[in-house]
């Protein structure tokens, strides 16, 4: 067999052996020197970056008896969590370093957990989807404990680690029934087995798909299967729960696109239903609850579950166009969640993280600038026009209202009412307060270069969103 | 330049806006900074008046067409344009933008203490979003302009305003997001039924009548809102009276503008069954405001809330004048009502300004707005007396004052379409007087009443300035208002037309 033919899985090759080596290589660097580590992990992102560019496919390519694919999904998908883990490390360095917390650990379990990701969206079989997952899955659970002394973190760690275990079971679980019904695991075949004898779709059919999507539900943190993020989200420190709450988002994405679009697409109307009783609770939930929350990062926990069911309406929808939206959704949810957690780390600082809605009292009055960066985030989130969450929002309800579902777009509208109110209540905390904490903000420069960078992203996206749209359409019709 | 007019008259002010957020304040409010700042914004916003001068000089009256045009894609996905054009509705109100502008900054021009140059940022920039409102013909591109002037309001309610500004400015917000949200999914289901937001294109696509009331009802909640109309009105009281004055200025004389602007743009043209379905209905809700919250307006304590109330009872009149349209026999009735409630939606938006700023002149000296902390301040403010009486004069509709032309012009055509209509409408000739001039005589005449009185000041050359030039404006309107209604009778009588066809 021809090497070259393997070349569309070039990318997570290239990044194992990267990992490898800068696992190795941090054994050798001194504490102090950290930072050697630190440019050693960017650099392998980089490189990640060039070879997924430079082995861009053309079509769809099958590998390893198809049980791995590489399309123009799986191409966009991988740039994306590339970069936005590469963005998470960025934030998350210099918080590190004032709390004495700068270990290569980090990185590399980071690391791990793209290449996670990176399996997850180019899987093409059940087994594969799985063991991506399992890989992303364990090094989050590691990354949530990373700062072993804090009890918090650990408690956290500890409930992720045991209600995703629980998840995962399920999931394989509901594997292992589709399986045993179709007598395949490869994405395609199952399809065609089931456009090939009707009869499959049957009760036990169902059984393993009701499974299939508590494991996507959980990985997405839908209602009723939530529970552990907000915990997440609160105990982990805040680099890691911005690490948790951005690419993964992306990959959970992939997930439910191979499993229930190219695997099961035939049986949207068994699935559909499922997935709109989860996104609408989500929806719901996620609005309500965060209005009460008096910590930011549990807020912004309770805001994903509403995101989430925005993102699981239009995959509702079945169209193509529906999908497409989820995608540009997920996209561009991501932007601003990264920023979101990522100024809670700018105004954190040694021994003090500033994870309370009152820190945030009179950014105004100590720095305008992160004030207006937060501004344009939270307007983003809320759905405000011209920043990009608003188009988000624009092409999710045009997708489900284009498939016809008028009273479900008014309730995806009416629900977005109370979530505009916390995001505002963060703009009034900021601008509309005396501050408590004069102290100056003490982030690095190069941290407040990413937050800048990213705060002007969601309104620059606003204004041009149109080549992200086009581009979430063809990867996601051409198929 | 004039193929530009409308991108410069929208981005000018934006582009200035964000020039003085990036030089930024210093602590200090009477810094040679601080005053650069104030001379930057008053500049931006005369020029982009001056500018605005040629959407009146190159206005061609003998046409319904869309004037000024400019036209380039945005998004292609969603055949979303950059599509901008104005006609006889929309010019007028672009022109009373650029107008109030330049006077709210001169307005707030030393009162602002903390952070003049986000304040007057703010201004700009929603000066821009507001042009952009009346000038987009691009649904989305309406939308994206119609929410994101809430942001900049937000702020100036919630940085710069009173006491219980949280709690004034959050509802403001979210009253007026709620309204928008349904009118967002009306703009996508008019979208799937034409393939793009091209607002012309609404306007021809049939729609059956099920159709046009949804999307009546979902238009109706964002305008109503904004307008207000009773009942939906609550938010306008409190936002009025915690805003700093400049804020209460443009809301009163610009924001509310858009709900009236948004009937006569969306509602009667692109869904003209639906609302003669509803007009009888918006007939009655507007024959409420004017009466019921006329004597609302009549027991008030507070002179800002005064003014808020009387804001609604004579924006009753402009959705009254809209809405009679179908109960007319002949077009011309129809054209005057409809007239009638723009000219009143400009008058308006001169007069409740120049109410507002009176307040607000009052306000910076004693720093209270109830009527009983005042009396007789004709004593100590002789010229300011003369000013408050003008206005208020205007604000009852007195002949010779803009007040009059567009009520006057309402309560015909209303008298035209059902003599019980104008009865109702009339009543505001009295109520509006009363709760007016009874103010008035609380506040500006009698014995001097206290030591804060006695010690008034009266207007400086500033404040002289800035009312001088809306008196001159209240009354040229009101004694020579033909330039104003020529400038919108074609596109009126076009739009009458298309109000009576049926669209099934």
């Amino acid at each position: 067999m021809d090497l070259m033919s393997f070349i569309s899985a070039a990318p997570e090759m290239v990044l194992l052996g990267l990992i490898c080596v800068v696992l190795v290589a941090d054994l050798f660097v001194e504490n102090d020197r950290r930072n050697l580590t630190f440019w050693m992990t960017l650099a392998s992102l980089g490189i990640t970056l060039w070879v997924l560019l430079a082995t861009a496919p053309d079509g769809r390519t099958e590998l390893f008896s198809g049980s791995y694919v590489s399309d123009g999904l799986s191409q966009v998908l991988k740039i994306s969590v590339t970069g936005f883990v590469a963005i998470a490390f960025m934030y998350a360095r210099d918080y590190l370093r004032a709390n004495d917390l700068h270990k290569g650990e980090f990185y590399i379990l980071g690391l791990f957990g793209l290449l996670g990701m990176m399996i997850m969206i180019s899987a093409n079989s059940l087994l594969t989807m799985y063991l991506g997952l399992e890989t992303l899955a364990l090094s989050q659970y590691a990354l949530v404990a990373f700062d072993r002394n804090n009890e918090t973190s650990a408690e956290s760690a500890m409930k992720y680690f045991v209600l995703g275990a629980i998840a995962s079971g399920a999931l394989l679980y509901g594997i292992s029934w589709v399986y045993g019904v179709t007598g395949s695991i490869q994405f395609n075949e199952i399809a065609a087995a089931i456009t090939r004898d009707p009869a499959l779709n049957s009760l036990p059919l169902w059984f393993g798909i009701a499974f299939i999507i508590v494991g996507i539900a959980f990985k997405f943190g839908a209602v009723p299967f939530h529970m552990w993020l907000p915990d997440v989200y609160h105990g982990a420190r805040s680099p890691v729960t911005l690490y948790i709450a951005s690419a993964p988002k992306i990959a959970a994405f992939a997930l439910t696109i191979r499993i229930l679009v190219d695997a099961l697409g035939d049986l949207h109307e068994v699935w559909s239903g499922m997935i709109m009783v989860i996104a609408v609770l989500s929806l719901l939930l996620g609005n309500i609850v965060a209005i009460a929350q008096t910590n930011i990062k549990r807020m912004l926990a309770y805001s994903t579950i509403a995101h989430v069911g925005f993102i699981l309406l239009a995959i509702f929808c079945g169209t193509e166009e529906g999908y497409a939206a989820a995608m540009f959704y997920t996209l561009t949810y991501v932007v601003a969640a990264a920023g979101a957690f990522g100024m809670v780390i700018v105004l954190s600082r040694r021994g003090f993280e500033a994870e309370a809605l009152a820190d945030f009292k009179g950014l105004n009055a100590r720095s305008p600038w992160f004030a207006l960066m937060m501004m344009f985030l939270m307007m983003s989130m809320a759905g405000i026009p011209p920043f990009i969450g608003f188009f988000g929002k624009l092409n999710a309800i045009s997708a489900v209202l284009g498939s016809g579902y008028t009273g479900l777009a008014v309730l995806m509208m009416l629900a977005s009412v109370p979530g505009l109110y916390y995001y505002l209540k963060v703009v009034w905390y900021m601008y509309f307060e005396e501050p408590e904490d004069l102290s100056v903000l003490q982030a690095n420069t190069d941290t407040r270069l990413v937050m800048s960078l990213n705060g002007v992203a969601v309104l620059a996206l606003g204004i041009v969103p149109g080549w992200l749209w086009a581009l979430c359409l063809t990867v996601l019709g051409g198929q | 330049m004039s193929d530009y007019l409308l991108s410069i008259v929208i981005w000018l002010p934006i582009a200035g806006g964000v020039v003085l957020l990036a030089m930024g304040d210093d602590n200090d409010s009477v810094s040679a900074r601080a005053n650069a700042m104030r001379w930057a914004a008053l500049g931006i916003s005369v020029l982009t008046f001056v500018l605005s001068i040629g959407l009146y000089t190159g206005f061609d009256t003998t046409t319904a067409n869309m004037q000024f045009v400019e036209r380039a894609p945005w998004i292609d996905a969603i055949d979303v344009w950059y599509y901008l054009g104005v006609d006889g509705l929309s010019a007028p109100l672009i022109l009373l933008t650029t107008f109030i502008t330049p006077l709210v900054v001169i307005a707030g021009w030393d009162v602002i203490k903390a952070r003049p140059a986000q304040y007057f940022a703010a201004f700009l920039i929603l000066e821009g979003l507001m042009n952009g409102v009346f000038s987009a013909l691009d649904g989305l591109l309406f939308y994206v302009f119609w929410e994101a002037m809430l942001v900049p309001m937000f702020l100036i309610i919630g940085v710069w305003g009173g006491k219980r500004r949280v709690y004034a400015t959050l509802k403001f917000f979210l009253y007026t997001f709620l309204g928008s949200v349904l009118m967002l999914v009306a703009f996508i289901y008019l979208y799937r039924m034409t393939g793009s937001f091209d607002m012309a294109g609404w306007v021809e696509v049939p729609l059956s009548l099920a159709a046009q009331k949804l999307i009546f009802i979902a238009f109706l909640l964002a305008f109503a809102i904004k307008v207000p109309m009773w009942p939906v009105h609550t938010w306008l009281p409190d936002a009025h009276v915690e805003a700093p004055t400049g804020g209460s200025v443009i809301l009163a004389a610009i924001l509310l503008k858009m709900g009236g602007y948004g009937f006569v743009r969306f509602s009667l043209p692109m869904v003209p069954d639906g609302s003669h379905y509803f007009a009888g209905m918006m007939i009655a809700l507007s024959l409420i405001a004017v009466v019921y919250i006329g004597f609302v307006a009549l027991v008030q304590k507070d002179m800002k809330k005064l003014i808020a109330y009387s804001s609604i009872a004579h924006m009753g009149f402009v959705t009254l004048g809209f809405f009679i349209v179908w109960h007319m026999s002949g077009e011309s009735g129809a054209v005057l009502g409809v007239s009638g409630g723009m000219v009143q939606m400009v008058s308006h938006g001169l007069i409740s300004g120049a109410m507002f700023l009176c307040v607000g002149v009052l306000y910076d000296r004693v720093h209270s707005r109830q009527i009983s902390d005042y009396g007789g301040v004709a004593n100590t403010m002789p010229v300011f007396a003369a000013f408050m009486v003008l206005f208020a004069m205007a604000n009852a509709g007195l002949p010779g004052t803009s007040g009059f032309v567009g009520e006057f012009m309402v309560i015909i055509a209303s008298f035209k379409a059902n003599p019980w209509f104008a009865f109702f409408a009339a009543t505001t000739l009295v109520l509006g007087a009363a709760y007016t001039l009874w103010m008035i005589k609380r506040v500006v005449y009698g014995e001097v009443a206290n030591d804060n009185v006695a010690a008034l000041q009266d207007l400086n050359s500033r404040e002289f300035v800035v009312l001088g030039i809306l008196a001159i404006a209240v009354l040229l309107v009101g004694l020579w208002p033909a330039p104003l209604i020529d400038m919108m009778n074609v596109t009126i009588e076009h739009l009458v037309e298309q109000a009576g066809q049926t669209k099934f």
